[in-house]
């Protein structure tokens, strides 16, 4: 019982900063049409950048200004780049941003090499919150927990009560109109733009002490999130809370328990063959869960497309 | 009235339908020629190796062109049935009875059934969409097989891979495959009757069909033809021949391992096509070529070359969405007017200074890149031949200098070229 909280916690802190990617693009998404393969690498750089000013200002000015930078350089990654592809169609732009993405890594190991930087939880944080049956919880997923709640909660604020808000809401499903009263779209897009990659920013400041700064971490979580808002329902706020939440718990719980398939197929009365080292089956029975962990959102993901394709709570299906 | 049905076989549109099945035989012989007398020209083995390596990603970009270019579906895993079907040739290596009574050169074709079988059934959900969606299927899809390689040790070998010996296969004509140069020929047959195949299945009713979905699935509908059917055979057929390169590469190298199948392969893949241009059949064999040049040329000369690689690849999406053959095929109509001398001398007067700022500009990058990372007391660096001492400021000023210069020049003699551009592509006037 102890276990299952201990769980429960630690999958919410992984689905509430998969959802703090995924809001971003799943908004920008809603917005261009266009899936923003360096979505992830805009994270690996804010917690770079968070560690690079961490060192100077420490580590609440880190928080403070690297998802500003980040959401600056987001910005003008609309407006330089994407906004020039986009003459070409909606192929070249995901062209674009999966060139983007390389180009961001070789960029971050150019700069700071290919080592884990060595960014770690600031020293107000550093202690045990408090423990439950011997597993202690330390402070800091516990304020991981409170920012990422915030960040939501002031989001769905912005977007669906006040003015901005509403523009942009009106600015994704009809731009031309919005347009033509005289709200200036362009800059809209590209202020979405650069609040959805500062938003990842957040997330890799407060990620990378945790799971490690270093070249490949937008790799790592990169193929996730898209699973995730696709899971959700591209474009849907609600969807990707839901499917990041998910998410962490699938994978979280998959890996503390040890269910091997063996007993799954012998529960349900298929009995384990003779010989299994000679079997062709014999490695879908030796597998346990913690080794299929990692891949349960990818099966997820394949399921709902064929059974649901316009995800959990998506309304359309492009 | 009847008028509007005849066909008037002097118009080009109709003289290309008329003749769809035909071919111009003229560039295939000048190809087999080519592939035939290469390994004449270039003689060591390490030639041979970079051929190799370069026939294979020719048919495994040809085969992605199919999709990218020709059906308009950007995949972001398509090494996996590249990779699918070169582990399943090296399973038949190994099952040694079948092996020994098969000649090696049959091996590929077993390897694009694999592949189109994966294809077949992940192209039956995959591709009910075109775009975002497919190209959202396609890497998870990619991910979930990458990441089944090391849990599904019985067929991808886990983390170590598997490895056979090609020279267990039936002697072909005495053959046996032991040298490079056996496997250069096989591997240039085999990329040209890919290349042959895969440029007549373009001007097949099913490749026309894949051009018109691409560019308007609706009126493809409307049309009477299922847009999804469309994307599907071209989909089978290209993971068919993705198979065959992955056959190809099993027969080369012997080994495959979970590289053959991870995004990062995928990714490379859609990077040479892209490069090399999608518009055009040829381009892919263009962007093979150059980008199998620069991995291996560039990586012996630099740590950096992934990054050039991208920048490379960023510019080329954001100013050149034609790519390389794109920027040949430009020059087309200047030559068909007979004005193509008209942009010799701005190209050089150009072009030369931005190749100069260019490499001054690589100069500066490699510099920095030696200022932050080489070891204490290592200060010695050797770019384009000459050695210095990265910590003094000397080689810093005359690296911005050459990179100013260079650019400013550029600048200056651009808009003469942009004249002398549109002056060759404007019909009449003096020539």
């Amino acid at each position: 019982m102890e276990l299952i909280l201990v769980n429960l916690i630690d999958g919410l802190v992984t689905g509430l900063l998969l959802f703090m990617l995924s809001a971003g693009l799943t908004l920008i998404f809603s917005m261009m049409g266009v899936l923003n393969f360096a979505h992830a690498s805009f994270y690996m750089l804010g917690a770079y950048f968070a560690y690079q000013i961490s060192i100077a200002l420490g580590f609440w000015m880190g928080l403070l200004l690297a998802p500003l930078i980040v959401g600056v350089i987001g910005a003008g990654v609309e407006r330089y780049g994407l906004r020039r592809v986009h003459q070409y169609g909606h192929v070249p732009e995901l062209i674009f941003t999966f060139g983007l993405a390389l180009l961001i890594e070789e960029l971050v190991q150019f700069i700071w090499g290919k080592n884990q930087m060595p960014y770690s939880v600031p020293e107000v944080l550093d202690f045990t919150a408090f423990s439950i049956a011997g597993n202690s919880i330390p402070a800091f997923k516990i304020f991981m927990i409170f920012i990422s709640i915030a960040i939501f909660i002031g989001l769905l604020f912005i977007l669906t009560k006040t003015r901005v808000g509403m523009i942009i809401q009106a600015a994704l499903s009809y731009p031309r109109t919005v347009e033509a009263l005289g709200h200036n779209v362009p800059l809209i897009f590209m202020g979405v733009f650069g609040v959805g990659t500062a938003l990842a920013g957040v997330a890799g400041v407060i990620a990378g002490p945790v799971l490690g700064t270093f070249p490949g971490m937008a790799f790592v979580l990169g193929s996730i999130v898209f699973v995730t808002i696709v899971i959700g329902g591209l474009g849907s706020l609600w969807g990707a809370l839901v499917a990041s939440l998910l998410i962490g718990w699938i994978t979280t719980f998959a890996k503390s328990y040890n269910i091997a398939m063996s007993d799954i197929l012998n529960g349900i009365g298929i009995a384990t063959p003779e010989n299994l080292g000679d079997s062709a089956l014999r490695d879908l029975w030796t597998v346990t869960s913690p080794q299929i962990a990692d891949i349960l959102p990818y099966i997820l993901m394949v399921l709902i497309l064929i059974f649901r394709p316009a995800g959990l709570f998506g309304k359309r299906e492009s | 009235m009847t008028d509007q049905i005849t066909t008037d076989p002097t118009k080009p549109a109709q003289r290309m339908r008329a003749g769809s099945m035909t071919i111009t035989i003229g560039p295939w012989i000048v190809a087999a020629i080519a592939l035939m007398a290469m390994p004449y020209i270039f003689t060591s083995n390490s030639a041979l190796t970079i051929m190799n390596q370069m026939w294979i990603t020719v048919v495994f970009a040809l085969a992605y062109n199919m999709l990218l270019g020709q059906g308009g579906m950007l995949s972001f895993g398509h090494a996996v049935y590249a990779g699918v079907g070169g582990f399943a040739c090296m399973h038949i290596m190994n099952m040694s009875d079948l092996f020994a009574a098969m000649p090696l050169p049959v091996l590929p074709i077993f390897g694009g059934l694999f592949g189109m079988g994966l294809a077949m059934i992940v192209g039956a959900f995959s591709t009910r969409s075109a775009g975002t969606v497919f190209a959202m299927i396609s890497l998870g899809v990619g991910e979930l097989i990458a990441a089944c390689s090391v849990i599904i040790v019985a067929f991808f070998g886990g983390e170590e891979g598997i490895s056979g010996d090609r020279t267990y296969a039936m002697p072909f004509f005495g053959n046996e495959f032991l040298q490079q140069i056996d496997v250069y020929y096989l591997t240039s047959f085999w990329v040209l009757v890919s290349a042959v195949l895969m440029y007549l299945w373009s001007r097949t009713p099913v490749g026309r069909m894949a051009n018109a979905v691409r560019d308007n699935p609706e009126r493809a509908e409307f049309l009477g033809y299922s847009a999804r059917w469309v994307r599907f055979y071209s989909f089978v057929a290209s993971g068919f021949f993705a198979g065959v390169a992955g056959g190809l590469f099993a027969i080369n190298y012997e080994i495959l391992t979970e590289e053959n199948l991870n995004t990062a392969s995928s990714g490379v893949i859609l990077l040479v096509t892209f490069l090399g241009g999608v518009g055009f059949f040829f381009g892919p064999i263009i962007g093979a070529i150059a980008f199998t040049l620069l991995q291996t040329v560039l990586s012996l000369q630099t740590e950096l070359w992934a990054f050039y690689a991208g920048t490379l690849f960023v510019a080329t999406v954001m100013f050149f969405p034609g790519g390389l053959a794109g920027l040949l095929m430009m020059h087309v109509p200047a030559f068909k007017l007979g004005k193509a001398n008209l942009l010799v001398v701005p190209y050089i007067k150009t072009l030369i200074p931005a190749a100069i700022g260019v490499f001054g500009l690589c100069a500066l990058v490699e510099m920095v890149f030696h200022f932050r990372h080489a070891a204490t007391g290592d200060d010695e660096m050797t770019v384009f031949w000459m050695t210095f001492d990265s910590h003094t400021i000397m080689p810093w000023i005359i690296a911005v200098v050459v990179t100013a210069v260079g650019f400013g020049i550029m600048r200056m003699t651009a808009p003469a070229m942009k004249e002398a551009w549109n002056a060759a592509n404007t019909a009449g006037g003096k020539s």
